[in-house]
This record gives structure tokens, C-alpha cells and sequence, in this order.
């Protein structure tokens, strides 16, 4: 891809000609806001001079003199991306919104965030590979998912942070303020009809200019690469990359359903019942967060646009090549203990011998952490809770964390698997 | 279970019937100033059946005789019928299931370390490569991942076959070295005619873990 305006076929200059009017526009809405409501004056300057250069790079690109991203950037954003910093980065990104929440959940600091990222994301579409993968049909609805989830996470801490001022004051939480009644006719069949009539225009809207994703008739000799699961299974589709099919597809998944079912037994706080907060709850919605963003959300994103043919790696803006070759030796437990902590071969071993350092780790892991957390670090939540309730949420926590323990185990020493016994189709 | 001592229901209602009309008899009878008579309740005598409704036979009768019981069983059948119908769509009269042998045709035909897609549609690839023990054999591999059960790619540049759903990868023996699979590709048992062809036999399978491909007719020495 050349780094000048001739590389840009003249379909993506008007789509991006088109986006960043989009987004101009909305940054004068911006400006509006605070000139008709907010009456601040800077906040109108500064977010019209925003709207401004959106606009100017608007009209470059409707002129089909748009430049696109430099190699250098693209390369340097392919270098640094893999697996683990794309992980590491994104629990970065949650503590730090977490933690910094006052800071994040200012609109002001909210919306530079966003113009930022669509600034970044309009320049990243000039490159065709990035464009290829966010526009296929399949994908438009995780472009979707990260916005609307990224949204309404900052909403939801933003009333949290409010209600939680409130409370420190001794005020009672917003929502108390609201009345207990609200009137079926008109307020709720009049919302009701306007999400129908706009929830069916968009679904024609997108029938008519997303085509069906259909391939070509199924057949086992020939098969797409990479095969994908339907988006909302890639969390478990990258689960089975670390787990055997019984473990990420089996007993992962009903510990999550069963996990979910027994939440409103386990968490018998009773603060923050039907209002928002976060300091009354911060390990419930810090541990929810971690659950549903980390180990679900971020591995939807990544199974979409970082996983290509061969189920390898890809960066942003790297070419799906099928011959990409990774080293992806792994090795499992058994063999790290006997064959090179003790030089014997575990060819000719039984089983149980061969894979007793890997059992009694899990069995450790399963049977003597809770106890020792009970006796120690968590011993507070241990007296509050009772004995039932505690070791369900350390058990169920333990299952959530075998996945990061898994990944980080298998980025830094290539582990494969912790017990591993095909001889009875039995693999951790 | 039942109390012996405890009157039954029967018997305690007549009982109480019996004392209620006496009393009220010696009521008009007597003025007030009576004495109270001991009123002995009569026996409680065993209920006559024919008396309390309909015998036995006719109960069982009008039940299984009436419109009532034809629809029932008329429907229950119906029903039955459907199950065992479907049922049926277990065993089908024509089994379209390919011939689970197929010819790979003359064991000379074979070039050795080379990988050939021709009968990955049958399920198997065909491959002649030296073993562990350096002896030149041909065998055939399943296309079906131990892993999930995708049908892997073979990558002539990088000598592996390589699966498209969560990236495990075999070596040409079909050894697992990457990725998740737990296991190395299994063999189908193979076999050499008398006019040079190969035969291979998908109905039996090979597993390296269990030791089997050791087995003479899991592979032909070429």
C-alpha cells in the first residue's frame, strides 16, 4: 500500500470523505450542546475547532486527496500486538478506567476519548486489509459491540460515581428521587413504538446493503480458513485453543451458567440494590467486569479481527497470510517434570505415574487454596460469609481463573497441558 | 396402616345420625322435665355394596365402554403410533453411507514425503514417509482433527498439516506438535492387493497413544 493518496481507491476516499462528516457533525452537535445549554463558552471553541478539522478532513477525502497511515505506524502497531500485550493491555485499560473512574467518567474526558479513537479508526481504514476485515458483514456488529459496550459500561460507572458522591454526602442515590410510578400510556407504548419503528428501519437498512455472510456449500475436504464460530461463540472458540473440548466446551461453560444462577445467592450485599455505585460493591462489579470484559468480550474482539487462517495471530494491519508461521511448540507438564527435571523418558510410564505432579497440582489448586484463602488473605470474607458461601465464590473463581492461569502459562512457557491423559480422554 | 380401634368414617356418620334422631324423638315425646335416656347408638352394621352406587363390573364398564374411553384410547394410539413412526426413521431400508473402503491406487505410485489431497474427500490422506524406526512405509492418516474434529489443511512449504479452528498442528506422521490437540492424527488400517493396489479400510482405526500403530496392517512396508 502506498503511503500517498493515489493508493486509496476512490469508494474508500467517499466512505471516509462520508465518516469523518459524520463525525464532524457530531462534534458540532457537541459545541451546540454547550452554547444553547451549558452556556461555556470554551467548551464551545474548543469542540468547534474539533468539528472544524473533522470537516476539513472530510472535504480531503470527498477530493480524493486523503493520505492514508504511513508503514512505519502500521508496522510498529503489527510489532508491538500479540496475544499477550493485546491482554495485557486491555486489564490495563479496565483497571485504569476503573481506578481513574472520576477521571473517565467526565463527558468531557469521555468524548475526547472517543474522537480520538473514531480519528485513529478513520485513519486505519485507509489501510485495505483493517477496511476488508471491519466491514465484512460478519464482523459489523462487534464494531457494534465495542462501541455499545464500551458505552454502556461508562454509563453505568458515571451514575455510579454520581450516586456514590451522593451517598458520601448522606443524600439518598438519584434513583430515589424518581417517582415509584410511571404511566403505561402514553410514556411506555410511545417508547415501545418508537424503538419498533427504528429498530425496523435499521434491520432493512442493513438487510439491504449487508449481504448474508453465506460460503459456499459445507463439505468436510474443504473448509473455510480460519473456520470461525458465530461471533457470540469466539470466547469459546479461543477458550478451546488453551483447554481440551471437554474442559473449554463442557465444564467451563456450565461453571459460567451455574456461576451466573447462583450470583443472588452468593452476594448477599444488600447495598446498591436498584441504584448504581461502585465503592458499595467494588468487588462484585470489579469481578463481573473482569468476567464479562476480559474473558468474554475482549475474546469476541480478538477471535474477530486478530485471528486469522490457521487460527494464528494477526496484527491490525498484517496481510492474512495462510503460510504465516508461528512456534507454537507446546509441551505439557509431564514432560517438563520427568524429561527434563529428571532426564527419564515418560514414553513407557503408566499413567498415573506420569501425570501425578500435574493431579496433585490441580488437586491443590482445587482443595487447598480455599482453605488457605479462608485462613489468611480472605479470612474477613470467610467470617462474613459463612462456609457454603465462601467456598462456592472461591470455587467459582478458581474456574474463571484457569483461563488467564492457561493463557499466561502457555504465552511464557508453552505449557500444553497441566494433566494430560489421553488414554482416557482426559486433558487439563 | 389404617387404626383398628378408629371407627370408620361410614359407621361414626350413622352413628351420629342415629343419636341425633333418637334425641329429637324423645324430645316430643317427653316434656322438659324427663330424665335424660341413655341413648345406646345402634351397631354400626357393614355398608351393603349394592346399595352405595354402582358394583365394581358396572363402574369398570361404564369407564371402558363409554365415548369417553374411545377417543382416550383412540388418541393414546394415535400418539403411539407417531412414536414408533418416528422410530422407525432410525432404521432406514437404504443405508446411503459410502463404502467405508476405498482403492488409493498402486503402491508405486507413491513419492516419498509428498502429501496428496486426493482422497481427503474419502477422508484420508495417503503418505509414504520413513517411520520412527527409519523404515519407508506408507500409511493413511484421518482428516479429522483429534483436537475438535476440523479437517486440517496439509502446508507443503511448512511441512505440517495445520487445523483452521484453534490451530493445531501435525507433523507429517501426523504427530500432534502444536496447538491444543491432545492426541496424533489416527491411522486407518491399510493393506496391499495382489495386483499392487492399496486398499484402505476406514472402519478400523489405529491410535499412536495406545500403541497401536505398531500393528502390521496399520501400514505397509514399501
Amino acid at each position: 500500500m502506498d503511503s500517498h493518496a493515489h493508493g486509496l481507491s476512490s469508494s474508500v476516499q467517499n466512505g471516509l470523505g462520508g465518516f469523518y462528516l459524520v463525525c464532524a457533525l457530531m462534534n458540532f452537535g457537541f459545541a451546540a450542546y454547550f452554547h444553547f445549554q451549558a452556556k461555556n463558552r470554551t467548551q464551545v471553541a474548543i469542540w468547534g475547532a474539533v468539528g472544524a478539522l473533522f470537516a476539513l478532513m472530510s472535504v480531503a477525502y470527498f477530493g480524493h486527496f486523503g493520505w492514508s497511515l504511513s508503514h512505519g505506524i502500521k508496522d510498529f502497531v503489527d510489532r508491538i500486538m500479540n496475544p499477550v500485550s493485546y491482554f495485557a493491555i486491555s486489564i490495563l485499560a479496565l483497571a485504569a478506567v476503573l481506578y481513574f473512574r472520576r477521571f473517565f467518567t467526565n463527558p468531557i474526558v469521555a468524548w475526547s476519548v472517543l474522537m480520538i479513537t473514531l480519528f485513529c479508526s478513520g485513519f486505519a481504514m485507509t489501510d485495505p486489509n483493517f477496511t476488508a476485515i471491519i466491514t465484512k458483514p460478519d464482523n459489523v456488529p462487534i464494531v457494534i459491540l465495542i462501541f455499545s459496550v464500551g458505552y454502556f459500561t461508562w454509563l453505568a460507572l458515571r451514575l455510579a460515581v454520581i450516586n456514590d458522591d451522593r451517598i458520601a454526602r448522606g443524600e439518598p442515590p438519584m434513583e430515589k428521587l424518581e417517582e415509584d410510578k410511571v404511566l403505561t400510556w402514553p410514556d411506555l407504548v410511545y417508547t415501545e413504538l418508537i424503538c419498533m419503528v427504528v429498530f425496523t428501519f435499521a434491520l432493512v437498512v442493513w438487510a439491504y446493503f449487508l449481504k448474508a455472510p453465506l460460503e459456499q456449500p459445507a463439505s468436510s475436504a474443504k473448509i473455510p480458513n480460519p473456520s470461525k464460530a458465530p461471533w457470540y461463540f469466539l470466547g469459546l472458540q479461543e477458550m478451546l485453543v488453551y483447554f481440551d473440548p471437554w474442559m473449554a466446551g463442557v465444564v467451563l461453560p456450565t461453571f459460567i451458567i451455574i456461576g451466573l444462577i447462583a450470583l443472588p445467592y452468593i452476594d448477599f450485599n444488600t447495598k446498591g440494590n436498584g441504584y448504581y455505585c461502585f465503592n458499595e460493591r467494588k468487588f462484585a462489579i470489579t469481578t463481573f467486569l473482569l468476567g464479562f470484559i476480559i474473558l468474554w468480550v475482549v475474546l469476541i474482539v480478538l477471535g474477530t479481527f486478530l485471528r486469522g487462517p490457521n487460527w494464528n495471530f494477526f496484527g491490525l494491519f498484517e496481510p492474512w497470510d495462510p503460510h504465516k508461521s508461528l512456534p507454537l511448540n507446546n509441551v505439557n507438564l509431564s514432560d517438563y517434570f520427568w524429561l527434563y527435571g529428571f532426564g527419564k523418558s515418560v514414553g513407557s510410564m503408566h499413567w498415573l505415574i506420569r501425570e501425578l505432579p500435574g493431579i496433585l497440582l490441580v488437586l491443590g489448586y482445587l482443595l487447598l487454596l480455599p482453605p488457605i484463602l479462608a485462613k489468611t488473605i480472605l479470612r474477613d470474607y470467610f467470617i462474613k460469609m459463612g462456609f457454603i458461601r465462601f467456598f462456592l465464590l472461591v470455587t467459582l473463581i478458581q474456574f474463571m481463573a484457569l483461563l488467564p492461569i492457561k493463557m499466561v502459562l502457555r504465552w511464557t512457557i508453552n505449557l500444553k497441558y497441566i494433566v494430560f491423559i489421553p488414554e482416557a480422554f482426559f486433558n487439563i | 396402616m389404617s387404626d383398628p380401634t378408629a371407627p370408620s368414617p361410614s359407621a361414626s356418620a350413622e352413628t351420629t345420625t342415629a343419636v341425633a334422631a333418637t334425641s329429637a324423638v324423645a324430645a316430643a315425646a317427653a316434656p322438659a322435665v324427663a330424665p335424660p335416656k341413655v341413648v345406646v347408638p345402634p351397631k354400626p352394621t357393614p355398608a351393603k355394596p349394592a346399595d352405595k352406587g354402582p358394583s365394581r363390573r358396572f363402574f369398570l364398564l361404564s369407564w371402558f365402554g363409554s365415548w369417553f374411553a374411545v377417543a382416550w384410547v383412540a388418541f393414546s394410539a394415535s400418539m403411539l403410533a407417531m412414536v414408533l413412526g418416528t422410530v422407525r426413521f432410525l432404521f432406514p431400508n437404504v443405508l446411503s453411507e459410502p463404502p467405508t473402503s476405498f482403492r488409493a491406487g498402486e503402491a508405486t505410485g507413491y513419492e516419498e514425503n509428498k502429501v496428496d489431497d486426493k482422497f481427503k474427500e474419502q477422508g484420508a490422506w495417503v503418505i509414504r514417509a520413513k517411520d520412527e524406526r527409519n523404515r519407508d512405509i506408507i500409511y493413511a492418516l484421518s482428516t479429522i482433527c483429534t483436537h475438535l474434529g476440523c479437517t486440517p489443511n496439509w502446508l507443503e512449504s511448512e511441512k505440517k498439516f495445520k487445523c483452521p479452528c484453534h490451530g493445531s498442528g501435525f507433523k507429517i506422521s501426523g504427530i500432534n506438535f502444536e496447538g491444543p490437540a491432545p492426541r496424533p492424527l489416527e491411522r486407518y488400517a491399510i493393506k496391499k492387493n495382489d495386483d499392487g493396489t492399496l486398499v484402505i479400510d476406514k472402519s478400523r482405526k489405529f491410535q499412536k497413544e495406545l500403541g497401536q500403530w505398531d500393528d502390521a496392517d496399520s501400514y505397509i512396508l514399501v
